[in-house]
């Protein structure tokens, strides 16, 4: 479904990479391993079509994402090494925002339900500014909970998470493979996550 | 589709009511800046009318633009940028609720202050409307335009300077049209063909800037 065909990446005059070729079916996940400044957040965003490649395409379903941008991207959820939160809004306001720019509006009781499901449904009514850390990892990770998307890019997923969140959020992922979904993340963390076929990219520096 | 329009709208506007110093500011610029040229040159009538137009409307200019750099670099630098850029909904289509909202939140309260800015100049009644309505008419296109600049300089160091040499001359036309309007009207003349340039210059920006402003941004993401 997704397919990368001899990527290249130019940050500067540094090649980050080149000639990334793989294929990615439902159900897959897919591991982009390599050391910091290997260009693992650089490909991640190449493939969400933020960084355009050196040379090479990405396809979605058989199209260039480029050219069919607006079904590419509603079957995408990214999430970068940025929350993407605003800090003067509630954790349920920032998440029944992100809902709704993704396309797929949801009421008050959904992100809460969501925001529990990761363990912060305290924190809902506060100000996402008074949040630790990991605190405000998870609100943006609740996005997951609500995503219907096929496609999901996770740049670090899981740094930042406590022992207990790291694993509510890899059954997540593999519920979402399960349901014939497909997942791309970078992690320097040793977690099982269930996939019907699983891929791995090693990026060297 | 609006929607997500109104999402962006809405979310701004939201922001800015949490940050009212930001609001503000721009105001309390405007006042002081439009309130010095009296004191400074001191209190004829005849002096001061005449010079009122082109003070209240730089004055005025110059208030929309402070707030500019703001109007992407949080969005920026905490990533919500990113989430927008990769909706399915248009990038341009979304960038216009941004504009709106900063137009909403630093245009409007200018151009409700602006009568009574107009008074201490001793602007007579008919000019003190014309006034009004130049404003009006005139400064969503600084909104949009100043959108261009903002989204080029973003995450460019010392971009507040930068975004004020890229777009006041820009705003020149602008400028012109409306404190020609005020002008006009002081010299019992009709403001008429000053007021529809002006409203012609922002529904060219309305068309042209969302367009130029998304493809900036797309660069800046980069």
């Amino acid at each position: 479904m997704l397919t990368a065909q001899g990527l290249a990446c130019l940050r500067g005059d540094r090649l980050l990479f080149k000639n990334i070729n793989f294929e990615l079916e439902a159900g897959g996940l897919l591991y982009v391993l390599g050391e910091n400044g290997s260009g693992k957040s650089s490909l991640l965003r190449l493939l969400c079509g933020l960084l355009m490649p050196e040379v090479g395409t990405v396809f979605w379903c058989g199209k260039k994402i480029r050219q069919d941008a607006e079904n590419y991207l509603s079957d995408l959820t990214y999430l970068g090494h940025l929350n993407g939160l605003k800090d003067d809004l509630t954790a349920q306001e920032n998440l029944q925002i992100s809902a709704h720019l993704a396309g797929n509006p949801v009421s008050e009781e959904g992100a809460q339900t969501a925001l529990a499901a990761i363990g912060i449904a305290r924190c809902a009514n506060l100000p996402v500014r008074v949040l630790s850390q990991g605190q405000k990892r998870r609100v943006a990770l609740a996005t997951l909970w609500l995503s219907k998307s096929k496609l999901w890019i996770l740049d670090e997923p899981f740094a930042a998470l406590d022992a207990a969140s790291v694993e509510v959020l890899a059954s997540r992922l593999g519920e979402h493979m399960a349901n014939g979904g497909m997942t791309i993340i970078t992690t320097h963390q040793d977690v099982a996550i269930n996939a019907q076929s699983t891929q791995t990219l090693r990026l060297s520096a | 589709m609006n929607n997500a329009w109104l999402t962006v709208l809405r979310r701004d506007l939201l922001l800015a009511l949490r940050r009212r110093s930001d609001v503000a500011t721009t105001l309390f610029f405007f006042l002081i800046v439009s309130s010095l040229f009296p004191l400074g040159i001191g209190p004829e009538p005849a002096v001061l009318s005449s010079i009122a137009p082109g003070v209240l409307w730089v004055a005025a200019l110059l208030a929309g633009m402070i707030s500019l750099t703001r109007l992407f670099s949080a969005d920026f630098a905490d990533g919500s940028l990113e989430q927008m850029l990769l909706a399915p909904q248009p990038l341009a289509l979304l960038v216009t609720a941004k504009i709106l909202a900063h137009w909403l939140v630093c245009g409007l309260p200018v151009v409700l202050l602006a009568p009574l800015i107009g008074l201490q100049y001793a602007l007579p009644n008919e000019a003190l409307l014309i006034l009004v309505v130049s404003l009006l008419l005139g400064t969503p296109a600084l909104s949009l335009i100043g959108a261009i600049g903002a989204a080029l300089t973003l995450g460019v160091r010392g971009s507040g300077l930068l975004v004020a040499l890229l777009v006041l001359p820009l705003y020149i036309p602008v400028l012109i049209f409306g404190a020609g309007a005020v002008a006009a009207s002081q010299h019992g003349m009709s403001a008429e063909a000053h007021l529809s340039l002006l409203a012609a210059c922002s529904l060219l920006a309305l068309v042209l800037a969302p367009l130029a402003t998304a493809a900036a941004l797309r660069v800046s993401v980069e």
